[in-house]
């Protein structure tokens, strides 16, 4: 006979006190300045959904998350394919791999807005040492603090240096994992090099990979300390992200309940494209 | 057709792993390597496979030298221990995928991928993914990838090793009739002597990196050249201990008996005396002659046979007999030799008589 009762649901209430309080009770005062006016003293007015169709009808907000949208589209392009080829050209075996794991971790150990200082200096026309070169030695025109697509190209250059780790670091630790005998197999067919990507290294890699491109996204989707720092959102409004842009709102007009609302919708489209990304990935599995 | 190896040696990083090992290995029949593990079979299939280099010597596949081809551009098949396959790929796209790389049509290619499957029974399973197998239908996929292909050598690694009792013997059953007439060299490593007999042709006994003796394989186990080929080719290990030759007699401590066939022509001296399990009889019969009273430490009872380990004199022996005897764990009991199955070495391990 199968025996059922409830204690088990009592093991999950620590976790559950844990997440309430510091996940969905901070949560719930951002809600609660999502349908309300304050003009400070502590007054609030009811306002409704009135917020959320201002953030949704707002040509600043629109361009702010179609900036966003292309960040994060432009650095996965290329930090994944960057990782994965890195990934592949690291050793398997010998010395050199801890060397190697050191190296790529590195870049990773930087505080974020070391990062955005390091490369704002790096990058000044006059006194960095890439600005300096491009300007003088290569003679190309380069001035982010001028030049919005210079400011675009300095925002990726420093995420992919930033981050392409972590998608080597996930991708070599699948590759690793593959025996050799599936190598050797692949060989034996007279695969060639291609093939051995396509039908072994990349299936094998699937699982990984979902979690470090996950993982990429999020992280992208949320930047905010690299690009303040670097460029602080200028020229102009040229790298204003959407976290950028919010805190413009919140902390620079002090308008709490646009900027409630406009967290609520940036979370909201952060948890959409997770979810529908990772479901599409791990479909064939539950098959 | 044949795979000829010349003197071919593996060294790694100064390290002799495989000794100069010279070998005919022919079509027709299973060539088997039968080694304990370590022993070097695997080292010697992936040197023959071209997927580690070859230190010295030449491999030569139907009298062309093939020492330096790259794997890629060898017609062979090679089936690993591990059920390897494919993940994502259906059943069939594995059976087909060297012949897809070979740049076959598609009609032949269903015709040999078909044909493979129905030998292996894998028909039904064509549109499954590995992954949705059991093990044993995945090695059959495995196997049906290397037959499917036109291969001129097939390296079977211990394919078995990782199947249970009763998938091993249908596959066993099976192994013959699958490479029978496609004219490709089989060879087939195993640690295990009973395969080796089982699967008959010839064998390469292997101990240490060398191979001790190369020949048909009922051949090499009757007569094994040295007392190393004779403890490879036996299970349970063979018994063995020093005896003096004096006269027309043997003598093993206070166990004696007379020298007969080549024993007989033996110098007086020392020599080493190996013995068979099954030689070994829990009862005294026309043949089984020669007492030896030794202590009973463990028996064990596998099917229709049952074996019992006993102390000689501070040796370990081992008895092997059909049917079950009421052995007393810790007491004497008197087994009796068969002294005709007694094999004769010098005292550094080679056959004399």
């Amino acid at each position: 006979m199968k025996t059922e009762n409830q204690k088990a649901w009592l093991f999950v209430l620590p976790v559950l006190a844990l997440v309430a309080f510091n996940a969905l009770i901070p949560m719930m005062t951002v809600v609660n300045y999502s349908v309300q006016e304050t003009f400070g003293n502590n007054q609030f007015f009811w306002e409704g959904l009135t917020w959320f169709e201002q953030i949704l009808r707002s040509e600043r907000f629109h361009a702010a998350l179609g900036r966003q949208f292309m960040f994060t589209a432009l650095i996965l392009v290329i930090e994944v394919p960057l990782g994965i080829a890195i990934a592949l050209s690291m050793p398997r075996s010998g010395p050199w791999v801890p060397v190697c794991l050191v190296l790529m971790a590195l870049p990773m150990l930087i505080p974020w807005n070391v990062v955005g200082a390091m490369w704002n200096i790096f990058t000044l026309p006059d006194i960095g040492l890439m600005g300096y070169f491009v300007n003088h030695v290569l003679g190309i025109t380069y001035d982010m603090t001028q030049n919005p697509f210079a400011a675009w190209v300095t925002i990726i250059t420093m995420d992919v240096w930033h981050w392409t780790s972590l998608v080597v670091l996930l991708s070599y630790a699948g590759l690793v994992s593959i025996p050799d005998a599936y190598y050797q197999a692949a060989k034996i067919d007279g695969a060639s090099n291609w093939s051995v990507f396509r039908y072994i290294q990349l299936p094998k890699m699937k699982n990984v990979l979902t979690i470090a491109i996950l993982l990429r996204f999020m992280d992208s989707f949320n930047i905010y300390t690299e690009p303040f720092v670097l460029t602080g959102g200028g020229p102009g409004n040229s790298t204003t992200l959407l976290s950028i842009d919010l805190v413009k709102i919140a902390l620079g007009q002090f308008d709490l309940g646009p900027a409630a609302a406009m967290s609520l919708i940036y979370f909201a489209i952060t948890l959409f494209v997770s979810w529908l990304f990772y479901t599409l990935m791990t479909k064939d599995d539950l098959n | 057709m044949a795979l000829v190896l010349n003197d071919i040696t593996k060294v790694v990083r100064g390290a002799t792993h495989i000794k100069p090992t010279s070998l005919t290995l022919e079509t027709g029949h299973f060539n088997v390597l039968l080694g304990e593990t370590g022993a070097g079979k695997t080292s010697l299939i992936k040197m023959m496979a071209g997927l580690d280099p070859i230190a010295s010597g030449t491999l030569e596949m139907d009298g062309i030298d093939v020492t330096g081809l790259s794997t890629q551009k060898r017609r062979i098949s090679l089936v690993h221990q591990f059920f390897v396959n494919y993940p994502h790929m259906t059943v069939f796209e594995n059976i087909a995928s060297p012949l897809r790389v070979a740049g076959m049509a598609q009609s032949e290619i269903d015709g040999r991928v078909q044909e493979a499957a129905d030998i292996l029974q894998l028909s039904p399973m064509l549109k499954r993914r590995p992954h949705e197998l059991s093990g044993g239908q995945q090695q059959r996929c495995a196997l049906a990838r290397a037959i499917a292909k036109d291969s001129q050598a097939v390296f079977l690694d211990e394919p078995l090793a990782n199947l249970d009792y009763k998938l091993r013997e249908e596959l066993r059953e099976l192994l013959p009739e699958l490479f029978a007439g496609r004219g490709a060299v089989v060879v087939y490593a195993t640690s295990e002597p009973e395969e080796a007999l089982l699967l008959g042709g010839e064998t390469a006994l292997m101990m240490d990196g060398a191979v001790t003796q190369f020949g048909a394989t009922a051949k090499i186990y009757r007569d094994p050249a040295s007392l190393n080929a004779a403890r490879v080719f036996s299970d349970p290990p063979i018994n063995h201990a020093p005896v003096q030759k004096s006269g027309t007699q043997i003598v093993m401590g206070d166990v004696r008996w007379d020298a007969a066939g080549d024993a007989a022509a033996l110098a007086d001296g020392t020599y080493t005396v190996a013995v068979r399990p099954n030689h070994i009889l829990p009862s005294a019969s026309d043949r089984a002659t020669v007492a030896l009273n030794g202590r009973v430490l463990v028996t064990e009872l596998s099917g229709s046979e049952s074996s019992a380990h006993f102390d000689l004199e501070g040796r370990g022996w081992v008895s092997l007999a059909h049917g079950t005897h009421p052995y007393r764990i810790g007491e004497n009991h008197t087994f009796y030799m068969e002294s005709g199955g007694c094999l004769y070495f010098t005292p550094d391990g080679h056959r004399v008589a």
